[in-house]
């Protein structure tokens, strides 16, 4: 490891934009989809970051421009003392074994003419992590890692229930031995009760291999089941960052806290208790985002600064970020 | 016209099969429950539970075949809505009891403007004039939080973003003023700050006119401050019922329990959650017994061979639990156990 930098992964001013372009023949480009749109963040070895926000905030583009799967227009990415946003496309693919990535749909994202061992065997083959004799084995042990019975190894994706195949995504992601796991809405298409195994299984995993993981998710209760910090996203910017226990009990910017009063809480004494900050509107185009704050026009303590000026991201506490004029007052 | 203390809908016993190549899938398998006039019942369950078809079958839209309601009935106002012709059936249907879809993309008509939508059940089912019904519609819009309905009532579906297309739905839902909504899953698709808005807009506007709804969704946190009672159902069968408050605090059946314990939220952040083990039976299968019992915790031979059905426990609860009516099982979720092994602590 890199003795200059302590944090195992720094994500420095990265935008991604998206061209827009209009016309048949002469394509022009009109305009950019800012789907993520000068993010820095900065993560231990072993850490868990959740991060959350609305769908269209660029949650997901963040996690993918980590993973160089689409390269950003601006800034760089740096996992474990390299910079893989400037690495050329064969050395990318050596230094891949390093972060690896869970989908959200499982049907979608394991090849239905592949078995599980096929699914298995290649990364490890193709990295040389093992020889045709020994890769049995090593399939054997990563699927009794997951919780998966190695008799079923001949087996293809349709046999298998949504968790089960999640559960061979989570292998194969596992296989190289990664350091850094971008889980993106890894649970969001289970049932509750199929879930919560695959949480488990994570949490689990995380602790067992020191992985470091960005787990991507929409949904809050999960988020702060599993994280040791939360970014809260909202039109391509973080607006919050901090310790999970801290931004829960003390949420500073206000779509952070209208976010978590938004979100319902299995108890009917206490949904019945609380008052919900309701937002007006819709989230605004991430091609168009207004001028300022990002979500000043649907903020009730939007005053006329914020119009004007775009906050940055400030030490609000040790430890605890946010990116609002008037956090302060709030 | 019915007097006040019966319910505004009753079903019971209610079976829908599909008749496949595979075998016959028992989705409904033998459900009962009511709801009173102007009241909230939440139906959970996980993906396959049968709560959809259910709600499909009440308003008689189950793809017959392969699919056929073979058993029950649902009587509302007197009426049963699974035996009237036709004919009736559509005076009923979209005038008195309505429905709102989950996807709000693919139940809206593209090719129509969403005022035309809205008019529709007023001239069919009001007789309204052209004129009125096009006021009407412009007022239900704005009753829905839409701004410029003057100007809206003339787009199209997909000129409206998915949290306003949901307004739409709700809106086209409520304008003939029915007794009974069925909402099946309608902010499933949505983000959470809209599905706050638009929950509390079901809620404001059920106030107002004092319609009774069914309200169907996998999600626990959603009918807890949704529902004034609850049923549970599991593999096309129900399994508890009961006040919301009853269902969440004092669970009577192990599923329930189960559900409740493989929230995040029930537990401390990173503890280890409840996980319910194996998969939800094949309902093309016979299942005797508890549907429940192959993956329960505190089955016995008893719970696979003697049939479940509901049984009161206390006023208006009711378990299916074999073991839970003889007084064998005691169910406790994790954080009562939890709150009481901390009190033993202190």
């Amino acid at each position: 490891m890199n003795a200059q930098t302590q944090n195992f992964l720094e994500v420095r001013d990265v935008k991604t934009h998206f061209p827009v372009h209009q016309g048949l023949i002469f394509q022009k480009q009109v305009g950019a989809v800012r789907a993520v749109d000068g993010i820095t963040l900065s993560m231990r070895q072993g850490e868990v970051l959740g991060l959350v926000g609305e769908s269209g905030c660029g949650k997901s583009t963040l996690g993918r421009t980590i993973m160089q799967i689409i390269p950003p227009t601006f800034g760089s990415v740096m996992i474990n003392g390299q910079v893989v946003s400037k690495l050329s496309a064969g050395d990318l693919k050596r230094a891949r074994r390093e972060f690896q990535m869970i989908f959200q749909d499982p049907y979608a994202s394991l090849n239905p003419r592949m078995t599980v061992f096929d699914t298995l065997a290649e990364p490890l083959l193709f990295h040389g992590l093992a020889t045709k004799s020994e890769v049995t084995e090593k399939v054997s042990e990563l699927m009794r890692e997951v919780g998966l019975a190695p008799r079923f190894m001949k087996k293809y994706p349709h046999e298998f229930s949504g968790g089960q195949r999640q559960r061979i995504a989570i292998a194969r992601a596992l296989a190289l031995q990664p350091k850094l796991i971008i889980a993106d809405e890894p649970v969001s298409a289970l049932d509750v009760s199929i879930q919560s195994q695959i949480l488990n299984l994570l949490v689990d995993l995380t602790k067992r291999r020191n992985l470091t993981m960005i787990f991507i998710s929409h949904d809050l209760g999960v988020v702060k089941h599993i994280s040791d910090r939360v970014a809260v996203m909202y039109l391509g910017k973080i607006v919050e960052l901090a310790e999970t226990k801290a931004l829960f009990a003390h949420p500073r910017h206000p779509y952070t806290r209208a976010l978590l009063s938004a979100v319902p809480l299995p108890d009917p004494d206490k949904e019945k208790a609380r008052t919900r900050i309701l937002l007006e509107g819709d989230p605004p185009s991430p091609m168009n985002p207004p001028q300022g704050c990002r979500f000043h026009p649907r903020c009730s303590y939007m005053k006329d600064a914020c119009k004007a000026s775009e906050p940055e991201l400030e030490s609000a506490a040790p430890g605890h970020e946010v990116a609002c004029l008037r956090h302060q007052e709030i | 016209m019915t007097t006040s203390n019966t319910p505004l809908l009753k079903v019971d016993d209610l079976r829908t099969y599909f008749h496949t190549r595979n075998g016959v899938v028992k989705a409904v398998d033998g459900i009962s429950f009511h709801v009173n006039r102007g009241e909230t019942l939440g139906i959970v369950g996980e993906s396959g539970s049968g709560k959809s078809v259910s709600s499909y079958t009440l308003m008689r839209l189950i793809p017959t075949p392969p699919g056929r309601i073979e058993s029950g009935s649902a009587v509302f106002d007197g009426m049963d809505l699974l035996k009237m012709p036709e004919k009736d059936l559509r005076k009923v249907r979209g005038n008195r009891v309505t429905m709102i879809f989950q996807d709000p993309m693919t139940c809206l008509n593209p090719y129509l403007r969403v005022g035309e939508q809205l008019m529709e059940p007023l001239l069919i089912h009001k007789g309204l004039s052209r004129d009125d019904a096009r006021k009407r519609a412009i007022r239900a819009l704005e009753e829905v939080g839409i701004q410029g309905a003057a100007s809206r009532v003339n787009h199209y579906p997909h000129e409206f973003s998915g949290g306003m297309r949901q307004r739409v739905m709700i809106a086209m839902a409520l304008i003939t003023e029915p007794e009974l909504l069925i909402a099946d899953e309608p902010t499933t698709a949505l983000d959470v700050t809209v599905q706050a808005q638009i929950l509390d807009l079901i809620k404001k506007l059920q106030r107002e006119k004092g319609t009774a709804v069914v309200f169907i969704t996998h999600d626990l946190g959603v009918i807890s401050g949704m529902a004034d009672r609850v049923l549970v159902m599991y593999a096309g069968r129900a399994v508890e019922t009961g006040v919301t408050r009853d269902v969440f605090y004092h669970p009577q059946h192990p599923y329930t329990q189960a559900l409740i314990d493989s929230i995040p939220a029930s537990h401390a952040p990173g503890e280890e959650l409840f996980t319910i083990k194996g998969l939800p039976p094949d309902v093309s299968k016979p299942l005797p017994g508890c549907a429940f019992s192959l993956r329960c915790l505190h089955a016995e031979e008893a719970c696979r061979s003697t049939d479940a059905r509901i049984h009161e426990l206390s006023a208006g609860h009711g378990s299916s639990c074999l073991r839970v009516h003889q007084g064998s099982l005691k169910v406790i979720t994790h954080r009562v156990a939890h709150a009481s092994g901390q009190g033993a602590h202190a």
